[in-house]
C-alpha cells in the first residue's frame, strides 16, 4: 500500500474505512476463535491514525503501542500480512512470532509496536537519533495512549527529546481510559499536552476524531521536526468504541448512545464535512474496503499456521 | 614498555570502533568527561559530540533509545555506570533489545553493546557492588561477555560491537588497572588459562585471577588445577568446560555473584548432565553469601569470595574421592 494522497478526500475516507473494516473483521475472527490472544482494537480512533500518517513521508518512522493495527495500516502496511500475523500464520509480517501487539512493517516505515505501555517512546527517540546521526531529515512518531503519561519513561523521553531537540512527534491518543480505569483515577492532569509544556516543548490538543484537525496539527509538528525545530506533542482527544481488549465487557464505563457516537465517529464526521465530494461515493468506499478486507482475510487464513519448529529459531541474528 | 591496562584496552576498542564504522555512537552518563573511571576519556575530542553523547540520568530511556537506534541503522554502545543501575533499564533490555529480532520474525536486528561496570570492591555498598549477570543470562536474545584480561577486554569489546545482537559487556572495576599480558586469542569461546589434571576451576571476569592464584597455591599442595576462563556466559562454551571436567573429574565454579540462582548453578547442572559418569566429586560452587553487599570493610571482605575459598572447595573435591571411572553394568 502507498502513502495516502494528501488532498484526496476519497483516499482519506478509504483508509479510515480500511481500518474500520479490518478491525471489525478481526473482532469477528476473534469471536469465531480464528484469532486468539489479546486483541486490542482501535475502532473509533481511525481519525488520529490516518490524520497523522497522511502527514508523513514513507521514510518517516512510526513506533506503535499495543493498540496499533490502525497505525500500521495508516502507514501503509499490507493488510493480508497483518491479518495473517494476527491469526498466527507463516505469511504474517512476523511469521506468527509477534501477533497483534508486535507488528513490524519496516518496509513502509512502521518499525515496531510494543506490549509495554510507553515502551515505544524511547524506541522512537532511537529512530530520531538515527536520523540525527545519519544526516537524514526523516521524522519519528510515537503513538501512545493517555495511560502512558504516568510512566517514568514518558517523562524521561519528553525531557531528552526536548534537550536534544530531536526530530520526533509524540502522538497521544487520549481516549480517556487507561486499560479499565478512567484517566481521572490515574492522574489529576486532564490533558497530557500539559506535561510537554513543562519541558518547553510545543504542544497542542486537538479533536482526535477530526481527521483534518489531526493532520493540520501533525503537519506543523512534522515541519518543525524536519527543519531542525525539535519535538512536538500532539494530543488527540478521541474515543475507544470497544473495551480494552476483545472480550472485555467494559462494565467500568457508561456505554455511549448511538446518537452521541454518530457525532463523534471520525468517519461520519469526515463524510458530513465533505458532503459535496463524498456523499455520492461514501457507501461504495465502505463496500470496497470491506471487500478488500474480506479477500485479504481469506488469503491470510489460507496460509499455513506458524509451525512449532520455529519455537527457538531467530532468538539470535546470525 | 609497560603493558597497557584493562581500561586502556576498552578505550582503544571504542576508538577503533568509532574510527572504523560511522554507525557507532557512544551514549551514557558523563561519557564525554570519561565516565567515573575514564574509559571514554578523550573520545569526544577525537570523534565529536554527535558520536559521543552525554545523556541525562535516565537509564530506561537511554536503553530504549539505543534499541530504537539499533533497529533503524545505528550501532550504539551504551555505558551503564554501575551494574546496579541496569535494573532501571531492564524493561527495555529484556522486552525490546532481547526480543525484537524474535518477535518480528527476524525483520529487525539490534546491534547494540551495553557496557556495564560492576563488581565488588572499594567499599561502595549495596547499590554499587552487585553482580547481576544471571539476571541477564536468563533472557533469550541477550549475549553476555565478561573479559578478565586486557587483551580480551579489547578483542571481546570489538567483537560485541560488531555483533548484530544485543551484547552485555561486563567490566569489573577491580580489573581496570590490571596489566596482565595474556596472549590475544580468538574472540569466541572459553580459554584454558592454566592446564592441569586433578581439578577444573571455572570462572569469568575478576574471579579468573582468584582461580589462577588458587591454582598456584594448590600446586604447592600437590594438586594440579586447570583454570578455564569462560569469557562468554551467553553463549556458553559448554563443550570446553565438559572436556576439561571429563579430563580432571572435578569441577569448581567460582563467581562473585551470590550463590542462590547464580550462574554457577546453571553451569553445575549442565556439566553434571553431560559429564556425570566421569565425576569424582560433587561439583562445588564458590560464590558470595545470599546477602546484599555491606559497606563496612569487614562486611565487604566477608562477602567477597577469593582464592582461599576456591582452594578449600578444590580440596573438598579431592577429598571426596569417588572411584573413577564408573563402569557400565555390562562392562567386562
Amino acid at each position: 500500500m502507498t502513502a495516502i494522497p494528501r488532498n484526496d478526500a476519497a483516499g482519506l475516507l478509504g483508509r479510515m474505512w480500511l481500518i474500520r473494516a479490518f478491525e471489525e473483521k478481526a473482532s469477528e475472527l476473534f469471536a469465531r476463535g480464528e484469532i486468539s490472544g489479546l486483541l486490542h482494537l482501535g475502532i473509533g480512533q481511525e481519525g488520529s491514525a490516518v490524520g497523522t500518517c497522511s502527514a508523513l513521508r514513507s521514510d518517516d518512522l512510526v513506533f506503535g503501542a499495543h493498540r496499533s493495527h490502525a497505525h500500521a495500516i495508516a502507514k501503509g502496511a499490507d493488510i493480508e500480512r497483518l491479518m495473517a500475523e494476527l491469526a498466527g500464520r507463516t505469511s504474517g509480517y512476523c511469521r506468527g512470532k509477534g501477533g497483534s501487539m508486535h507488528i513490524s512493517a519496516p518496509e513502509v516505515g512502521f518499525v515496531t509496536a510494543t506490549g509495554v505501555v510507553a515502551g515505544n517512546l524511547p524506541l522512537a527517540l532511537g529512530g530520531a537519533l538515527t536520523a540525527m546521526s545519519s544526516g537524514s531529515d526523516s521524522v519519528s512518531v510515537a503513538f501512545f495512549g493517555d495511560g502512558a503519561g504516568q510512566t517514568g519513561g514518558f517523562h524521561e523521553s519528553l525531557n531528552l527529546a526536548a534537550l536534544w531537540q530531536m526530530p520526533i512527534v509524540f502522538l497521544c491518543e487520549n481516549n480517556g481510559f487507561a486499560e479499565f480505569s478512567p484517566l481521572s483515577a490515574h492522574t489529576v492532569v486532564e490533558h497530557l499536552a500539559n506535561y510537554a509544556r513543562v519541558y518547553d516543548m510545543p504542544a497542542v490538543t486537538v479533536a482526535g476524531n477530526d481527521i483534518l484537525a489531526v493532520r493540520d496539527a501533525v503537519d506543523v509538528a512534522v515541519d518543525r521536526a524536519r527543519s531542525g525545530g525539535g519535538p512536538t506533542f500532539v494530543e488527540c482527544l478521541t474515543h475507544r468504541l470497544r473495551g480494552h481488549y476483545e472480550g472485555d465487557p467494559a462494565k467500568y464505563r457508561e456505554s455511549i448512545s448511538s446518537a452521541e457516537w454518530k457525532a463523534l465517529d471520525p468517519i461520519n464526521r469526515f463524510v458530513d464535512s465533505h458532503r459535496d465530494e463524498l456523499s455520492a461515493i461514501a457507501s461504495d468506499i465502505e463496500a470496497d474496503a470491506r471487500r478488500v478486507v474480506a479477500l485479504a482475510t481469506e488469503a491470510a487464513l489460507a496460509a499455513p499456521p506458524a509451525p512449532a519448529s520455529g519455537v527457538a529459531s531467530e532468538v539470535y541474528a546470525s | 614498555m609497560t603493558a597497557r591496562r584493562y581500561i586502556d584496552a576498552i578505550t582503544t576498542a571504542l576508538a577503533d570502533a568509532l574510527e572504523s564504522d560511522p554507525a557507532v555512537v557512544l551514549l551514557g552518563e558523563d561519557v564525554t568527561y570519561g565516565g567515573p573511571f575514564g574509559a571514554t576519556k578523550g573520545l569526544v575530542d577525537r570523534f565529536g559530540e554527535h558520536r559521543v553523547r552525554d545523556t541525562p540520568i535516565s537509564e530506561a530511556t537511554i536503553m530504549g533509545m539505543a534499541v530504537g537506534a539499533a533497529a533503524t541503522g545505528l550501532r550504539p554502545v551504551v555505558e551503564v555506570m554501575f551494574a546496579d543501575f541496569v535494573t532501571l533499564a531492564m524493561d527495555q533490555l529484556v522486552n525490546h533489545a532481547a526480543k525484537l529480532h524474535y518477535m518480528t520474525g527476524g525483520l529487525l536486528r539490534i546491534p547494540l553493546t551495553i557496557r556495564v561496570q560492576g563488581g565488588v570492591g572499594g567499599l561502595m555498598g549495596a547499590h554499587h557492588s552487585q553482580s547481576l549477570e544471571s539476571w541477564l543470562t536468563h533472557v533469550p536474545g541477550l549475549k553476555v561477555v565478561a573479559p578478565a584480561f586486557p587483551n580480551d577486554a579489547e578483542t571481546l569489546l570489538r567483537s560485541a560491537i560488531d555483533d548484530d545482537n544485543p551484547v552485555v559487556y561486563l567490566e569489573h572495576r577491580g580489573l581496570y588497572w590490571n596489566r596482565s599480558q595474556e596472549t590475544a586469542r580468538s574472540p569466541s569461546g572459553a580459554i584454558v588459562r592454566r592446564p592441569g589434571t586433578d581439578v577444573t576451576l571455572a570462572s569469568y571476569s575478576k574471579m579468573v585471577h582468584s582461580a589462577l592464584e588458587a591454582a598456584a597455591r594448590l600446586e604447592v599442595a600437590g594438586v594440579s588445577a586447570e583454570v578455564v576462563d569462560l569469557r562468554w556466559l551467553a553463549p556458553l562454551d559448554l563443550a570446553a568446560l565438559v572436556a576439561s571436567t571429563a579430563k580432571t573429574g572435578r569441577l569448581v565454579v567460582a563467581h562473585e555473584a551470590v550463590r542462590t540462582g547464580g550462574f554457577g548453578a546453571e553451569i553445575a547442572a549442565e556439566v553434571h548432565a553431560r559429564a556425570w559418569g566421569g565425576l569424582r566429586a560433587p561439583i562445588e560452587r564458590v560464590a558470595a553469601p545470599f546477602a546484599p553487599v555491606g559497606a563496612a570493610r569487614a562486611l565487604e571482605d566477608a562477602y567477597t569470595p577469593g582464592p582461599e575459598s576456591i582452594v578449600e572447595a578444590a580440596m573438598r573435591t579431592i577429598e571426596a574421592n569417588i572411584p573413577q571411572p564408573r563402569r557400565r553394568p555390562d562392562a567386562p
